[in-house]
Parts: C-alpha cells; structure tokens; sequence
C-alpha cells in the first residue's frame, strides 16, 4: 500500500535526508526538504499576507481574526489531528462530523431530561464519541471491512439518531453547562487555544512515542510491523476512539460557541475540511507518513481562505469554486515544491 | 561445537539439554484444511549451530520457520528451547523467549529512520517520551560492532539499498539478545556484492558464538559455505540432514534433480491419462 506513495517522487518527502549538492539554489532546496510542513506553511503566510494587506481593516480586527482561528479554523484542525493519526495508520473516518452534530443532543438530554450534572454529562458526551470509535474500529478491525464504508454506515446511523430524538429541532444548550463552555468553546479565543494545546500534544505524541513510532509502522507496512510484534489491530481501535471523541469535543464546543444545539451543524463538511487540511499539511492519503504540524498549518490555510474570500465579498454562491480552484491550487503547490525537495537531494 | 558461557541459574534454569540443542521441533504437523504442509517434522539445532534449510518452493520452509516463531500454531508436535517444551502464541512472545526472526518480506518500516527500527516494538522510553539520543547511539554502535556499513542510522530505510536493509534486519535481531536467529532466504534478491556481505556478516555472528541460527537458502553453494548442518525439506518432510562436511552441491542437486525429474514423470503420466480420457470421450 505505502509501496504506492513510497516510490512516487512527490511523495519522498522528509526529514532526515541528506542535504543536496553543493549549488546554492540545492542548498537551499535541501533546507525546504528537512521540513515537510514548510510548503503549507508559505502557502498560510502567503495567504494570510495577501487578505491582511489588502483588506486590512476588516481582515485584521480583532473579532475577525478570533473568527477566523477560533470558529474556523479550530474546528477543522481538532478533527484534522485525529484524521491524521489515522491516515497515518491507513484508514480513515467519515463519521466524525456526525459525532460533532450527536454529543452535544446527548448532553443534553442527559442533563434537561435526566437531571444528570453538567460535568458528567459533558464526559459523556465525550465518552460517546469513544464509544462511535470502538465501533468502528470493530467493524473495521475485527469484521474486516473498509474504514470508508464502515465510518460511511456509522456516519448514517449518527445523523438518523439526532434527527429522531431531536425530532430534528434545534435545542437550547442547558443552562448548568455554559459556565464550563466558556472555557471550553464559547470565550472568543478558548477554541483556538485548545486546538493549538492539542496541536502540541498529539505532534509529541506523534514523533515522540511508541504510540507515534507504531502507528507510522501499521500503516507503512502493516505485515512488518505485526511481525516485529507490533497490535496492529489495537493501533487502528485507538486512532479511531481519538478520531470520533476529537469530533465529539468539536461538536460540544461549537454548541457553545453559537449558544444553540443544532442537528444541522456538523455532518460531512468539517470531516472533508478536516481530511483536506491534513492532506494540505502533508498526510499521505495511502497511510505511512503524515505531520500534525502539516494539519495545523493546513486547517489554517483552510479558514483563511473560507474567511478571507468572505471578508473580499465574494458572494457566496461562487464561493465553493474559488474555494475548490484554491485547494486545488495550494494542493499543486505541495505537490510540485515536494517534487522539487526530491530532485535538490539526490 | 562451542561450550556455553557459564549461564547464571536465575536466567535459564536448565540451559541446553542433554544433547546439548538449544531448539529442538519434535514432530511437528501442520495442515491448512485439507492441504498437509508439514508432517512428523523432526529438527534441532546445536549451541552455536548454523542449520541450513533447503527445500523446493512450497515444501514447507517458511510455514516452518513461521511455526518456531511463534506466527501461528503447530497442528501437533512439540516445541523444546534449551530443555523445556514452550507453546508459542505470539512472535512476541518467542522474541521473549529468544527465538528471533528476519522474514523474505523484510519487516522493515520504510518510512523510519534505521535506528528507529532496529529498536521497533522495544523502544527505549523516559516517562513515555522516545530516548531518541539513547536509541541512535546503540543503534550506530551495534552495527559498527557487527561490521554493517550504512551512511547515517538517521536515513530512512527506504533510502537503502537491499543488501543494506537485510543486514539491518539481521543486526535487529541479533541485537535483541536472540538466542535462536531464524532468517528466511537472507540472501534473496541481492547481487554478488550485497549477498558477500551478508554472508560475511552470519559468519562473524557464528565466530562470537552466542547465536544459534537456521537459514532457508536456495544456493546451495552458499548454505554449505556459511551452514555447519543441511537439512532438505520435501513435501513438507525432513528427507535430508548430514553436516555440511559430509555433502556436496553435486549430492544435493542430484537430489533435488531426481525431484524434477519424478515431478516430470508425474505430470506426463497425468497428461497422457487426460488424452486417454478426451479419446474416449470423443
């Protein structure tokens, strides 16, 4: 599988390779090619310089900015690290979105119609999204289907459940937990700054622990790292319980943010945004290599781009085609600068 | 035949047993459904020992090796490290034990570095963190101890050549304090230059004596090179086992022609009964 990805030349691509030849221009190649981030990460900046500068007012404040990083681009990156992790390990998950519309219904119901406090019912908001996880990981690991079809069906059955008990009406979101929210998603900057803690503890994870070291390997060549004794299996169960309480915390902090439960929010679109920020930043979509950085800078680049094309007035029916060409365009970018890493170190 | 180092008795209570085998297989049998791979298989291995396994494609060699590191169960027989009869149910579990593997699939992850592999699945840690540091330093000492060359055990795997991957495969193991070294076809797919390498290297690890090994080799020129014993799997039977010494690459190709040769026969004799039977038909 990672065979495909390995030997195509855009996809080789990483740290630790030797420093190209002599020639300034290889010199400097060889200095992008140490970083597999760094090509998002121009594409953000020069995102950002070009909306900051020529909007500058409107772009620039205040509010919009904590608009753009916290009601944007927060949400795609939390899911986005658990897409990469399990990308990485070779799958993928749909139904994350439908987590994120699920858990705050189920807080609640838990604690308008059963009494329960807020904290608890906040954890098990949570813990439901772990539970969506295992169960995916089961139909997946265990009962041997695809992770598209399986997160697909689970993604179905998510969306019929919050259309059925919600009767497909949006709640209030119970008074007892907005105290907890403000910290947790409804303060103007406390979603961004999760999304960066969590950015910084899953990249440790990711580089720095067996977890990481173990996931690359299940989905680099998944008979070698079962063979070195590695649970392949456990792997993918664990990636994907991150994945769907990742989206589960999503969900619970945009309840708050916007101050309603909504089973229209959520769904396919931060999932694809989320994958589509990964991919940006740099995760193979064919397992075995991907960065957390690399979704980070990726779901930047994302919520610039929703948000800055709003802010120049584009309106809103061609939004979704300058949005796509410029996905499109970022994703060439990578391609090719990738391309170019490889030839300035060989 | 090299004596042990004096082991101390809290490690292994009872080190080699009597005749002095570090592993021995006693009738081992596997059957896949209807399909027999392996029958009454009976194989051990000295202290230090270097057994070649040599056999047809399809004969048994690797469910066999899959069988004494513990990748799947026997369907009966035994299985005896120094003295004590072990059940394998995992390869992590025969690591444990000391028996180790090196696989034709090369269980290498491309996309980490050397050092990362060499220590995959035993990473040294400090509070969960990765000691990298730690991990690189060992790692480049103990392939400069056992004489493989490679550029930087920073590189990624994917960055090396074959030769190179396999001797890392084999320094992982060897490594990992194995007792019993398994490695399927270390020479496949490796030029002239490559495959010296690597024989030089299961030389050097018979020198220092601490490894005991079964190779499965195809070049029979190789085996009796670097093996001590031969033994020769047919259809899933050990058919063969004389030291290296007491054959010859003549012996063991007129074996293996005098198995073509009846295959041969076998299949024209089947071919010649079709015809028999289409003209009857027609």
């Amino acid at each position: 599988m990672s065979e495909i990805t390995e030997r195509t030349p855009e996809a080789v691509s990483s740290p630790g390779g030797r420093a190209g030849g002599p020639s300034p221009l290889r010199t400097a190649l060889g200095v992008l090619g140490r970083q597999r981030e760094l090509t998002v990460f121009v594409v953000a900046v020069v995102l950002l310089l070009y909306f900051g500068i020529r909007y500058n007012s409107t772009f620039v404040s205040q509010t919009n900015l904590s608009n753009l990083l916290s009601e944007t681009a927060a949400p795609i990156i939390v899911i986005a690290i658990g897409e990469v992790f399990l990308l990485i390990c070779g799958e993928i998950d749909l139904s994350a979105g439908f987590v994120y519309t699920f858990a705050p219904f189920l807080m609640h119901y838990l604690i308008d119609f059963y009494g329960w406090p807020a904290w608890p019912a906040i954890i098990a908001g949570l813990l439901f999204g772990a539970v969506v996880g295992w169960f995916n990981g089961f139909l997946t690991v265990t009962m041997g289907l695809p992770s598209f079809i399986t997160t697909l069906g689970t993604g179905f059955i998510l969306l019929g459940l919050t259309l059925t008990t919600s009767h497909a009406y949006p709640a209030n979101v119970p008074a007892s937990s907005v105290g907890i929210g403000r910290w947790l998603g409804a303060a103007p900057w406390s979603q961004f700054i999760i999304a960066v803690i969590l950015t910084v503890i899953f990249y440790i994870v990711l580089t720095r622990t067996k977890w990481g070291l173990h996931t690359i390997a299940t989905g680099g060549n998944q008979l070698g790292a079962r063979e070195a004794g590695i649970k392949t299996g456990r792997i993918k169960y664990g990636n994907f319980m991150l994945t769907s309480t990742l989206g589960a915390l999503v969900g619970l902090q945009t309840a708050w943010y916007v101050n309603t439960i909504d089973p229209s929010a959520g769904g396919y679109q931060p999932m694809f945004y989320a994958v589509t920020a990964a991919v940006i930043g740099g995760t193979a979509m064919l397992g075995g290599q991907g960065t957390i950085l690399g979704a980070f800078l990726g779901g930047i680049v994302l919520a610039t781009l929703i948000n800055g094309l709003n802010v120049a007035g584009v309106s809103a029916n061609p939004l979704d085609i300058v949005f796509g060409l410029a996905i499109l365009l970022s994703m060439i970018a990578n391609v090719r600068l990738a391309r170019l890493r490889a030839a300035g170190r060989n | 035949m090299t004596t042990e180092p004096t082991p101390t008795p809290a490690t292994t209570g009872a080190a080699a047993d009597a005749q002095g085998d570090v592993l021995r297989a006693e009738h081992i049998s596997k059957r896949f459904g209807a399909v027999r791979a392996l029958h009454d298989i009976n194989l051990h291995l000295g202290q230090g020992e270097v057994l070649g396994l040599l056999g047809d494609n399809g004969a048994g060699k690797s469910t066999l090796i899959k069988i004494l590191c513990g990748f799947q169960p026997p369907t009966s027989g035994k299985i005896i490290l120094e003295g004590k009869e072990i059940t394998l149910k995992s390869v992590d579990e025969a690591r444990a034990l000391g028996i180790d593997t090196v696989y034709q699939d090369l269980a290498l992850i491309n996309e980490l570095t050397v050092y990362h592999n060499m220590f995959l699945n035993r990473e040294r840690t400090r509070f969960t963190l990765l000691s990298n540091r730690s991990m690189r330093r060992t790692a480049q000492e103990q392939l400069d101890r056992i004489g493989v060359n490679i550029p930087s055990v920073e590189a990624e795997v994917a960055k090396l050549s074959g030769g190179q991957r396999q001797a890392i495969a084999v320094a992982r193991a060897v490594t990992s304090a194995a007792k019993v070294l398994l490695l399927d076809e270390p020479l496949a797919a490796m030029g002239a230059k490559e495959g010296s390498m690597i024989l030089e290297l299961i030389k050097d690890l018979k020198r220092q004596g601490q490894v005991s090994m079964i190779l499965i080799m195809h070049n029979y020129g190789q085996a009796l090179e670097v093996c001590d014993r031969i033994n020769l799997l047919q259809h899933g039977e050990i058919t063969f086992d004389k030291m290296a010494g007491d054959t010859s690459v003549q012996e063991l190709n007129d074996i293996v022609i005098e198995e073509y040769r009846r295959a041969l026969e076998e299949r024209q004799r089947q071919e010649g009964q079709q015809q028999e039977g289409q003209q009857q038909v027609s």
